[in-house]
């Protein structure tokens, strides 16, 4: 009964949170100023006109109307497939980079020498442009042919979804496997306990707490990653190809673009909700401790 | 325990060597693909298995590109026995690159772009000069009172980069203006927000694109949509400083290869006739594009389709044949241009390799042969009608 009502209020919670932000939006559209402020020649307030800020109500009955003319499906058909579309490459990218970093976490728990060596380059692997990946990786999957196995153009944006979501998983769950008490881990090598059982039966289950938080930026980067590789290569059928086709139609039809942006920003939602109800499975018989 | 320590160091050692195996593979299957594609072009004669031949546009399905789709679509490529793939652009793929990778056997793209590119080390090689004239304009609101390039003077002028602005800076040299100190280059996005927000005094945009766009948008004082008569139009090819845009690009390396030049021609000859059915069939080309993918309304792309039409046709010495004198002009421009760092497109001429009319003689002479009106001296122009978004 307290987890229903835990549920009921953050869905209430959220909800409140999205009728504050929308009437925060309409309210500056009312007496913000049509043209933008400027100050000394900066523009400091954005612009409230119809082009740059849509109508709320615009941006949402645009769901329902046809994509372009003559076309059976409306938007929110399109943008719906689009985000499961994305979805599903996320997944991928989120499944191959959460092994990556937690092999990557365990190697380095296990041998400071990995560690030592490995962590700087994972820190730099984060600050490569992301844009300037991805036709890389299209090219480099494009050559690429193992027996049967032809490299989809979907992989690789799927890859640069990898690419972002391993480094918080690495790093986090790095921290938490060797998170565990000192006493602990002494009372395992006391038991004459092997490395790998320490890791199996004392380590895994205290780095959850930090795994959850890694995780869920895991998913985002994984979705985020797909997205602007969707975008930069041009793949066909996702979210992120939607955005930039109808942000060229922006000068016409600015509410287009919206929808695209909250089909984004719902596969987010989805993916770190996966994440959290993935965490309340692992943590279904740990005492509840109060934290301070 | 120390057993199981190196067990584990092992396994990690073994993982990290499979890695490395299956990304050292990758150079070998590249190989190996080229020389396939080499292999299998089959004769010319009876048609048994299609050449496959894969085509990189600059950017996604639209009527900019629809003389390709046509001829997919209408079964010329098919004709000529080939299997032809056509490939988006996007905002980060270089058709150039992707070329001279060998990850396609043809690219769209435009003459001063790819010789920029050809100076860089990128062996291709100009076999089709499609659209004959420039359409890119600088647009603006006409009490801006810019009339010519000229005026462009004390300006916000827009542009896109990425080797889209080298007319403006032909255009501001030939008029005398230091793109540095006389006017204020604004990188301008996809859409024209920014000029109809007043961000940009003269927005670049191109006639079958981004000046419809404008047409397509409501203006707020009148809640009708933009006229012609709202705006001043500079037309680069009007000013005498027009480059060569869309062209089809060949494999340099491979041009020695009789069964590549042979698949070549079919592929020039094939394309003109797709441009040479879109000329005669606007709508049904509109609606191929449209199938295709494209996500652009209905009239925005009519509107685009007519205008591609423009700088094709009537194309006097044939559809596709590279005018010496227009090759030459967008030559000397891009070595003369000065952009903001005072540098130039070209350093130096391009060799006498970088473009050949050979191919595009032997297509139109095939297609003369098919009964394709491809000279197109009686091509008139549309009028369409755009609607509010383009749909």
């Amino acid at each position: 009964m307290k987890f229903v009502r835990r549920i009921a209020y953050r869905t209430f919670m959220f909800l409140l949170t999205l009728v504050l932000l929308v009437g925060i939006w309409e309210l500056y559209k009312k007496v913000g100023p049509q043209d933008g402020g400027m100050l000394f020649g900066a523009r400091v307030l954005p612009r409230a006109n119809d082009t740059a800020m849509p109508h709320v109500s615009t941006m949402f009955s645009r769901y329902g109307r046809p994509e372009v003319r003559g076309s059976d499906k409306e938007i929110w058909q399109v943008v719906l497939s689009g985000a499961w579309f994305s979805l599903r490459l996320s997944l991928v990218g989120f499944f191959l980079g959460t092994t990556v970093g937690i092999g990557l976490a365990v190697l380095m728990a296990r041998f400071t020498t990995v560690r030592r060596g490995l962590l700087p380059y994972l820190v730099m692997s984060q600050t490569v442009p992301l844009i300037a990946l991805a036709p890389l990786v299209v090219s480099w999957g494009g050559k690429l042919e193992i027996g049967s196995f032809v490299w989809p153009r979907w992989l690789s944006a799927s890859i640069l979804g990898t690419f972002l979501a391993f480094f918080p998983v690495a790093v986090g769950t790095l921290r938490g496997l060797t998170s565990s008490p000192l006493a602990a881990v002494e009372l395992m090598s006391s038991y004459a306990a092997s490395w790998r059982q320490t890791l199996f039966k004392l380590r895994f289950p205290a780095a959850v707490p930090f795994m959850v938080p890694a995780l869920k930026l895991g998913a985002s980067g994984a979705v985020v990653g797909v997205v602007v590789a969707e975008i930069s290569t041009g793949l066909k059928g996702g979210i992120g190809r939607l955005i930039i086709e109808y942000a060229r139609e922006a000068t016409g039809d600015p509410a287009k673009v919206f929808t695209a942006v909250f089909g984004a920003a719902a596969l987010g939602l989805t993916m770190s909700g996966l994440v959290a109800f993935f965490d309340l499975y692992l943590m279904r018989n740990r005492p509840r401790e109060t934290s301070t | 325990m120390k057993k199981r320590s190196l067990k584990m160091a092992l396994a990690g050692v073994a993982v990290m060597s499979l890695i490395a195996g299956a990304c050292g593979g990758s150079d070998d299957a590249a190989t190996e693909d080229t020389t396939a594609t080499a292999e299998t072009t089959a004769p010319a004669a009876e048609c048994v298995t299609p050449t496959p031949v894969k085509l990189q546009l600059q950017w996604f399905t639209q009527a900019q590109f629809a003389g390709y789709y046509a001829a997919q679509d209408q079964g010329f490529y098919t004709e000529q026995c080939l299997d032809v793939t056509i490939l988006e652009g996007a905002v980060d793929i270089s058709p150039q690159t992707v070329l001279a990778n060998g990850e396609a056997d043809f690219a769209i793209s435009w003459v001063s772009k790819a010789l920029a590119s050809r100076e860089g080390g990128a062996d291709i090689v100009n076999i089709a000069q499609v659209f004959q004239r420039s359409g890119t304009l600088q647009v603006s609101f006409k009490d801006k009172n810019i009339m010519t390039s000229a005026d462009f003077k004390g300006k916000n002028i827009g542009n896109w980069g990425y080797g889209n602005e080298f007319e403006i800076f032909a255009a501001l040299t030939a008029a005398g203006l230091d793109p540095a100190k006389d006017v204020t280059l604004v990188q301008q996005q996809f859409d024209m927000a920014g000029l109809l927000s007043g961000d940009i005094d003269a927005a670049e945009a191109m006639t079958y694109n981004e000046y419809a766009q404008v047409l397509e948008a409501v203006n707020p004082k009148t809640k009708a949509l933009y006229t012609a008569e709202d705006f001043n139009v500079v037309s680069y090819e009007d000013e005498g400083v027009g480059m060569l845009q869309d062209a089809i690009w060949a494999d340099g390396k491979r041009l020695s290869d009789a069964a590549y030049v042979d698949t070549a021609t079919k592929f020039v000859a094939a394309s003109l006739q797709g441009w040479a059915f879109c000329r005669d069939n606007t709508s049904a080309c509109r609606d191929i594009v449209v199938s295709k993918g494209s996500k652009l309304g209905a009239s925005h792309q009519l509107w685009q389709m007519n205008e591609v039409n423009k700088l094709i046709w009537p194309a006097e010495g044939g559809a596709g044949m590279i005018d010496a004198a227009a090759w030459d002009r967008t030559v000397s421009l891009s070595q003369s241009a000065k952009n903001l760092e005072g540098g130039t497109v070209l350093t130096k001429a391009p060799d006498a390799g970088a473009y050949t009319n050979d191919i595009v003689t032997a297509a139109l002479a095939l297609l003369s042969a098919n009964g394709v009106d491809n000279t197109g001296s009686g091509y008139m122009p549309e009028t369409v009608v755009l609607t509010e978004g383009g749909n």
